[in-house]
């Protein structure tokens, strides 16, 4: 992956009038009303808004976990807005990572079982899966705790377990939905700091939805979501 | 892909230990009962189509009396004569052993036991096919003064005498002191009747005066020759029969004639019919064993909605969420399938052993028990496996 270099200039991802409708007829709402937004390579992008805003249906997607009413998608130029359900899941397999804000990890499932998950869905064997994992875990400082379940880990634990898990496959793209929110400030803080780090030594694109300030801060860019369109596109501090 | 799925299920499986034991014991009842009864039901077979073939081949029996019941229904029984008349008269036979019995206790020393005491002559073992084990038969002139001597069966020998030789030691049947001087090959036990081996057999003339009092013949064993069809020989008694009893024609027989192959065929196929009966029974509790997993089925993937979601997240395909949860109702139902194929040939273990009946293991019975738990895994779950495959994963991810 060459993604680390910041001189790359293809769009990595590109929205082109992408609009998203909920229902049919008269009940139907509009959440995304018309979005061109273009992210390239390596950046860590935070989405911020009012609930409503549409900053969720946007990181959905993105996240390719749904597809736009209309407009287009482009993923590294391919454009995915039309594909069928089992070829998003493809594309998320091959190419996407997600962090939750509930964490998400499969419960009575050990660390190390948890972070292998994608690698099963990709046909990895067995053995090579364990190592990786084993390195995915390491990277987000859980060594020694590789056989715990979930419930005998801490909120922050967990959270590094399923960035782990995100990024065990090398994906272009983390998303990151609320990553901080079951989390006190110190904890988010150290969320933060390893998501940073990791997309400063993988150069892992970040697509962070958060509601604090304060963790935006820690984006190249901030963009606004307001009624379903883009309010503001800034760097942290012209945003602030 | 599969074999992930494969182990994922056993995971998931001996994690809730209890509930997929209660969720597939219907079944493991179902197949349990299947094979029990259908390897019950084929030992019993066998047993009976043996025991029918030690009564003799090519052998007739002819009943006073209508139907196919013990007593003769108050018609006039058979004389010696008539005996002699189907012997001589119809040319298919090759020998007419008479027989009347009746219950009574026979008394060794301390031991007493309630047997069968036939009276006949010696071509009632001829006409069976029925060796000596020890002694010998009747001799002339016993059996035409009607000596107190008698042959034994192996079931009469075990309860009066234990393992000691019987021959040549007396044994009290009523008033009548008898000298055992034969004892009758085992023929085995029997499922299909009374066992063959329980009886006394003394000459039909002691018989006639000392127990009946008359002098009534009750049965005729038939030997057919070699070669000859018995069903002709058959027709020819019945018409023999009816002249000599003076019955008009358009009236019904007071008299029976059966042969061991009809019998067999007769007894056979009320064990399969009855087989048969149990079995569809016990596949009706397949059916609810089915929908037991269909419904846990169910259950599982609403409580792992979320999994589900996490799963689609990370990239899979709406097939391999449905291979997952089908190969896991499969190998529960498999499960299942082969606990209910153990405990059914521990029930038919035990249920041969106390008929006294083989225990045959039939292999496709198996075989077919087996496929068709996994057939009811698959239709049973594929449902339940299509729901968790269809749910949008952002709908799951929410899911609490």
């Amino acid at each position: 992956m060459d993604s680390s270099e910041p001189t790359e200039d293809a769009p990595l991802i590109e929205l082109r009038g992408v609009t998203k409708v909920f229902g049919e007829g008269e009940g139907a709402v509009a959440a995304l009303a018309g979005i061109d937004l273009i992210i390239r390579r390596g950046e860590f992008v935070a989405i911020m808004g009012p609930s409503g805003s549409g900053k969720s249906t946007a990181m959905n997607i993105l996240g390719c976990l749904d597809a736009p009413t209309n407009g287009e998608y482009l993923f590294d130029g391919v454009g995915v807005g039309g594909l069928s359900q089992d070829d998003r899941a493809l594309l998320r397999r091959f190419f996407l990572g997600f962090v939750f804000q509930g964490y998400n990890l499969l419960p009575r499932t050990s660390a190390l079982e948890n972070v292998e998950l994608p690698l099963v869905y990709r046909g990895v064997p067995p053995e090579e899966r364990r190592k990786m994992a084993l390195a995915a875990l390491a990277k987000v400082g859980l060594q020694g705790r590789e056989h715990h379940e979930p419930s005998a880990l801490s909120g922050g634990q967990q959270q590094r377990v399923a960035i782990a898990r995100a990024i065990v496959s090398a994906p272009e793209v983390v998303l990151a939905d609320e990553p901080t929110g079951n989390l006190d400030t110190a904890k988010s803080r150290e969320i933060m700091d390893l998501l940073t780090e990791l997309r400063r030594a993988e150069g892992i694109t970040i697509i962070m939805v958060t509601h604090e300030a304060d963790m935006a801060k820690y984006a190249d860019r901030i963009i606004r979501f307001v009624d379903g369109m883009i309010a503001t596109d800034a760097a942290p501090r012209e945003a602030a | 892909m599969f074999r992930e799925a494969f182990k994922l299920a056993i995971r998931t499986i001996r994690r809730n230990a209890l509930r997929s034991f209660l969720t597939v014991l219907g079944v493991v009842i179902g197949v349990g009962a299947v094979i029990g009864m259908v390897t019950t039901g084929q030992g019993t077979t066998a047993q009976v189509t043996a025991d029918v073939a030690k009564l003799g081949t090519n052998l007739l029996m002819v009943r006073s009396g209508r139907g196919m019941g013990p007593f003769g229904g108050g018609a006039k029984r058979f004389s010696i004569k008539d005996v002699d008349a189907v012997e001589a008269q119809i040319s298919g036979v090759r020998i007419t052993g008479p027989s009347s019995s009746q219950n009574m206790t026979a008394i060794f020393g301390n031991e007493n036991y309630t047997t069968s005491v036939t009276g006949t002559d010696n071509r009632f073992f001829d006409a069976r096919e029925w060796k000596l084990e020890k002694g010998r038969l009747f001799q002339e002139g016993e059996l035409r003064v009607g000596d107190s001597v008698c042959v034994i069966g192996a079931t009469t020998r075990n309860e009066l005498f234990g393992k000691s030789d019987p021959v040549g030691q007396i044994i009290r049947l009523k008033q009548i002191s008898c000298n055992v001087i034969g004892l009758l090959a085992a023929k085995g036990v029997s499922t299909s009747g009374p066992d063959q081996d329980d009886l006394v057999v003394m000459p039909l003339r002691t018989f006639q005066r000392r127990v009946s009092g008359n002098q009534d013949i009750e049965m005729m064993f038939v030997s057919v020759k070699e070669g000859i069809s018995t069903a002709k020989v058959q027709r020819d008694i019945e018409r023999l029969l009816r002249e000599r009893r003076r019955i008009a024609p358009g009236e019904e027989d007071d008299f029976g004639v059966m042969d061991t192959k009809q019998l067999a065929s007769m007894m056979t196929s009320v064990t399969s019919m009855l087989t048969g009966l149990l079995s569809s029974v016990a596949a009706v509790s397949l059916l609810v064993g089915g929908i037991g997993i269909m419904n846990i089925m169910l259950v599982s993937v609403t409580e792992r909605t979320r999994e589900i979601g996490i799963r689609l997240a990370i990239g899979a395909q709406a097939r391999q969420v449905l291979l997952q949860f089908l190969v896991e109702a499969v190998v529960l139902s498999l499960f299942g399938g082969l606990a209910g194929i153990a405990a059914g040939l521990i029930f038919a273990a035990v249920a041969t052993s106390m008929l006294g009946v083989p225990f045959i293991i039939d292999i496709p019975t198996i075989v077919v028990a087996f496929a068709f738990s996994a057939m009811v895994g698959i239709v049973f779950g594929y449902f339940p496996a299509q729901r968790a495959s269809r749910l949008n994963p952002i709908e799951a991810l929410r899911h609490e």
